[in-house]
């Protein structure tokens, strides 16, 4: 057979991995025709909403339903009395700790679910959330980590016994009746020792501030129970179904195979939709009590108020250094406030998630974490928004210390991180808390990004910009933000992570078509990341046959294998691996259909993009497309017909993602304005699958940065009310705000990863926060700074400003 | 609860006439009532743009306005501003320069564009940027959606110089 393409032809047909192949998913939403959970109407459904506290903190003393029931339209009117014969007044979060799903006997933060009304429409459901009368005394608010460890006033009834001793929680014993764990990695005792024979120690107490991930869609569910066949039908915004499926199951008691879980269109996750709701638990108990489809979604506020929340880490740092700038040591303690319920969602046995990343790129041979997490008043949670487990704290925390580090020294900070850096050779790195860096080359990155920026070039200019304010020539101050970052993704090897006991593999099953086209089914599910364009690359390199002809389904757990989902970047090294070995199996069996469709010996043909050739001899060969066909339709001796495969991939390791970031900011001293001149980021995510994909992803992650660092903000006043309740004061950048952003890149492929690729999505998230707050630090050092919290609103840098006295 | 009003109004050229509270909001009217679910709901509160449409040739947020204040109005949705197989240069350049990760802000954010390309056929980054500040994407950090719009204004205008 004679072949009048290329080798590169061939390459390019196949739209595999490398090109910027246009996204699939978007034919649908630019036409309006996404499939979101509010866009599911069934037959007779209800629509639920929440009656919820106004207290932060409050004894409930009576709720009577009757005026709300009376109501036309209303179906029905849950409490915790209606839930506790099905033992679901609380429910198991995934940390370990359990949560109220309807207010039992009393209310621990303001917004919190208190009863769940069932009516035709959402506007008769909210009339009659207004005519639920519920009596309340209220109790003493607490809504600082550091009071709490020290009241009387015992927040949750179920941490002491009945002497009021406190009893041991999920990680241990509590110190106190309002601490939940306390978790140190690390050696203590050889920490302190350096840091006291240390020739140069820093210090700084920083806090990370309370956010939330608020994707631009909320929370939601669709329940439906069909009580003819017993079956369960469960819509929602979830970035785990499959998990979903089995504490579905586990808490309903309904077997797991008449529970069929589906993850529709989802608007934005960020880390929001990993965790169980009550509003998901409510509308399932509603859909039985009512027999029909029930419907819940939470507004803009409710999402803001209840539904996982962010950060909110007291983090106190020493590190010790020589005189000339070799890091020692590092010293990390933080007071994690978890508010009312530990509903945040890491791994079982990461009751900090990967908070012991934190001593960050750099060789620090002895360190020492220690984290205590504490109750207060506020909301739930404590999700990874944007990044894996907690590294957005861990990174902001050492790119903070460097900076301290830096000013102690009186060294360049650029300089300092170029010393400390891990060096190519010592990969694979094993960290002093724990963790083994698969692979990585700092150095190379940090010299193209100074290059790239003319680092030097902005230091000159930024001291000239001092004399300048300082002569009375200007008002505005310039900022040099840096940040080197490494990232833990792709979480993991089953032997030490699972989620309520589910080990977190991921899987991947793939089921070739006679006629050569395709389709494959992941346990993750996409919030925008595109992975039906990616995933298809990925196969079309691994098994030669067109991305365009393979479909991705996710979602559906009735037809996807079990996977743990998709947050913490894990889609990709997880699945990706779990996609390219099922796709090798694919490639092994056609290896033998065509050995035996071109007469030779099966180790006589070998794979070329698209085909299977017989060595030494390119001009036999068979398709993959001809291969296909003839799985199906001959019988070949030995082999089963048919073409598929299924993969389940533990992976050995995580994968350590990295990159070097640039800001360069201009700040108005006496408005306390901010200006992004320019953003750099370098991003080193191993072997890239989608060019465009991943440039999207980077400049979405750095926004998100740019909110959190410039302004986002959930906060409390003293009685625990939120203050950032809706859109007008919690910040989301709008398209006036926002830089446009250089992207960069090297290529250090993981070499424990099939395909070398380490994962992206978080990446410039969990660099972007601490460059944009270094870049404000940064822009005040001249003048004393050492340290100043986040968010860097425009009234607290102002502030800064003044505390400083440069207004004169 | 209010008495129900007899409402008339046109959505994507079609007429539509119905009994509603007039407390029904407009984003509800559309979605719910008319099962037209292309713009969305990301606030309530007028601050994120995912519902916005056309109202007699303004950007709206339909959120925002009761269904009877929009008796007797000439509304569009992304339903109404191309199809599968005349789309809109907008809807195209949206996929060509990746300006969409979730799509939950796209329906807005493209009906929005139209009328800014209407309003300015030439916009600099700069206006397309002011031009879009009311409608929020969480995902894509803005920079391929104006790229989008820019790509899209010369695209039309283009075709608008081939025409004469
Ligand atoms: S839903 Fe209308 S502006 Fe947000
Ligand atoms: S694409 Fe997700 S909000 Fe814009």
């Amino acid at each position: 057979m004679k072949d009048d393409v290329t080798r590169e032809e061939r390459v390019d047909a196949l739209g595999g991995m490398g090109c910027k192949r246009k996204r699939v998913e978007d034919a649908r939403f630019t036409q309006g025709k996404g499939n979101y959970v509010d866009d599911i109407k069934l037959d007779g459904m209800m629509f639920a909403d929440f009656v919820r506290s106004p207290y932060a903190h409050a004894r409930i003393k009576s709720i009577n339903i009757d005026a709300a029931m009376a109501l036309d339209g209303v179906a029905a009117v849950l409490t915790a009395e209606d839930l506790k014969p099905l033992n679901l007044t609380w429910m198991p979060t995934l940390a370990g700790d359990k949560q109220m799903v309807l207010a039992d006997g009393k209310v621990l933060f303001q917004g919190q679910e208190v009863a769940f009304v069932v009516a035709k429409d959402r506007y008769i459901a909210a009339d009659a959330v207004e005519l639920v009368e519920v009596e309340y005394e209220e109790l003493p608010v607490i809504t600082d980590p550091f009071e709490a460890l020290k009241s009387d006033v015992v927040l949750r009834e179920d941490t002491v016994d009945e002497n009021g001793t406190a009893v041991d929680g999920a990680h241990g014993p509590r110190g106190h009746h309002n601490h939940i764990f306390k978790w140190e990695m690390g050696d203590e005792p050889a920490t302190n020792e350096v840091m006291d024979d240390a020739e140069v120690v820093a210090e700084e107490t920083m806090y990370y501030h309370r956010t939330h991930p608020c994707p631009l869609e909320t929370c939601g569910s669709v329940a439906s129970m069909d009580k003819v066949n017993g079956k369960l039908t469960l819509w929602g915004t979830f970035q785990a179904p499959h998990v979903v499926r089995t504490v579905a199951s586990l808490l309903s008691g309904i077997e797991e195979h008449n529970i069929r879980v589906v993850s529709p269109d989802i608007g934005g996750g960020f880390g929001n939709k990993v965790g169980v709701y009550p509003g998901y638990v409510c509308s399932i108990v509603a859909s039985i009590v009512t027999g029909k489809p029930v419907k819940w979604v939470e507004d803009r506020m409710e999402n803001l108020m209840s539904t996982a929340f962010a950060r909110d880490y007291w983090m106190k740092g020493k590190i010790s250094a020589t005189k000339d700038g070799k890091i020692t040591g590092l010293h990390c303690h933080v007071t994690a406030d978890h508010g009312a319920f530990d509903a945040c969602a890491d791994p079982s046995k990461f009751p900090a998630g990967f908070m012991n990343i934190c001593t960050g790129s750099y060789d620090i041979p002895v360190a020492y974490l220690g984290v205590d997490g504490v109750y207060t008043n506020k909301a739930p949670g404590g999700v990874s928004y944007r990044c894996s487990f907690r590294v957005t704290e861990a990174v902001y925390f050492i790119e903070r210390m460097i900076e301290v580090l830096a000013i102690e020294l009186n060294m360049d900070p650029a300089e300092l991180r170029m010393k400390n850096f891990i060096k190519k050779e010592q990969f694979p790195y094993q960290a002093a808390l724990g963790w083994e860096y698969d692979s990585g080359d700092y150095h190379t990155a940090w010299e193209k990004a100074l290059k790239a920026v003319d680092y030097e070039g902005l230091r000159a200019e930024q001291a000239q910009r001092v004399e300048d304010f300082k002569a009375g020539k200007t008002r505005k101050l310039m900022g040099v933000g840096l940040t080197f970052f490494t990232e833990i993704v792709g979480a993991g090897p089953v032997k030490n992570c699972d989620i309520l006991g589910m080990g977190m593999f991921d899987s991947c099953e793939i089921r070739i078509h006679p006629t050569g086209s395709a389709i494959a089914r992941l346990g993750t599910i996409s919030q925008g990341q595109g992975h039906a364009t990616t995933f298809a690359q990925i196969l079309a390199t691994e098994i030669g046959l067109p991305a365009d002809s393979i479909t991705i389904e996710e979602g559906d757990t009735d037809t996807a294998p079990y996977g743990l989902g998709t947050y913490g970047s894990r889609s990709t090294p997880v699945a990706g691996a779990a996609t390219a070995l099922a796709g090798r199996k694919i490639r092994a069996k056609a290896q033998m259909i065509a050995a035996y469709l071109l007469e030779v010996h099966d180790d006589d043909v070998e794979f070329d993009v698209d085909r299977f050739v017989v060595k030494g001899a390119p001009e036999k060969f068979k398709t993959m497309k001809e291969i296909a066909y003839a799985a199906y339709n001959q019988a070949i001796p030995g082999v089963e017909p048919g073409l598929e495969a299924v993969s389940y991939y533990d992976p050995p390791n995580m994968t350590y993602p990295f990159g070097a970031y640039v800001c360069v900011m201009d700040i108005d001293v006496d408005t306390g304005v901010t200006d992004i001149r320019r953003f750099y980021a370098l991003d080193d995510c191993g072997t890239r699958i989608n060019p465009m994909i991943i440039d999207g992803q980077i400049h979405g992650g750095l926004t998100e940065a740019l909110a959190v660092a410039l302004g986002q903000e959930i906060a409390y006043d003293s009685l625990g009310n939120v203050k950032t309740g809706t859109l007008m004061d919690f910040f989301l950048p709008t398209a006036w705000e926002v830089p446009n952003y250089e992207t960069d890149f090297t290529v250090t492929p993981s070499p424990h990863h099939p395909i070398g690729a380490k994962g992206v999505g978080e990446s410039p998230h969990v660099g972007g926060v601490p460059c944009f707050s270094n870049a404000v630090n940064d822009a005040f050092k001249a003048f004393g700074l050492r340290h100043t919290h986040m968010p860097h609103d425009h009234w607290r840098i102002w502030k800064t400003a003044n505390d400083l006295g440069l207004h004169g | 609860m209010a008495d129900k009003m007899h409402i008339k109004m046109t959505v994507n050229g079609e007429e539509q006439e119905f009994l509603a509270e007039p407390r029904e909001l407009l984003i509800h009217t559309l979605r719910e009532r008319l099962d037209i679910t292309g713009p969305h709901i990301g606030c309530e509160t007028t601050h994120c743009g995912a519902c916005t449409v056309t109202i007699d040739g303004k950007s709206v947020k339909s959120c925002t306005m009761f269904v009877a204040q929009a008796n007797g109005a000439d509304v569009t949705t992304i339903e109404g501003i191309g199809d599968p197989d005349n789309l809109h240069v907008l809807q195209n350049a949206f996929k060509e320069h990746h300006g969409l990760q979730c799509g939950f802000c796209t329906p807005g954010m493209i009906t929005r564009a139209t009328k800014l390309l209407e309003e300015n056929p030439n916009p600099t980054e700069e206006e397309v940027r002011f031009g879009m500040a009311g409608n929020i994407c969480r995902c894509t950090g803005y920079q391929n959606i104006v790229k989008s719009i820019l790509a899209a204004a010369s695209e039309m205008n283009a075709a608008k110089e081939a025409a004469e």
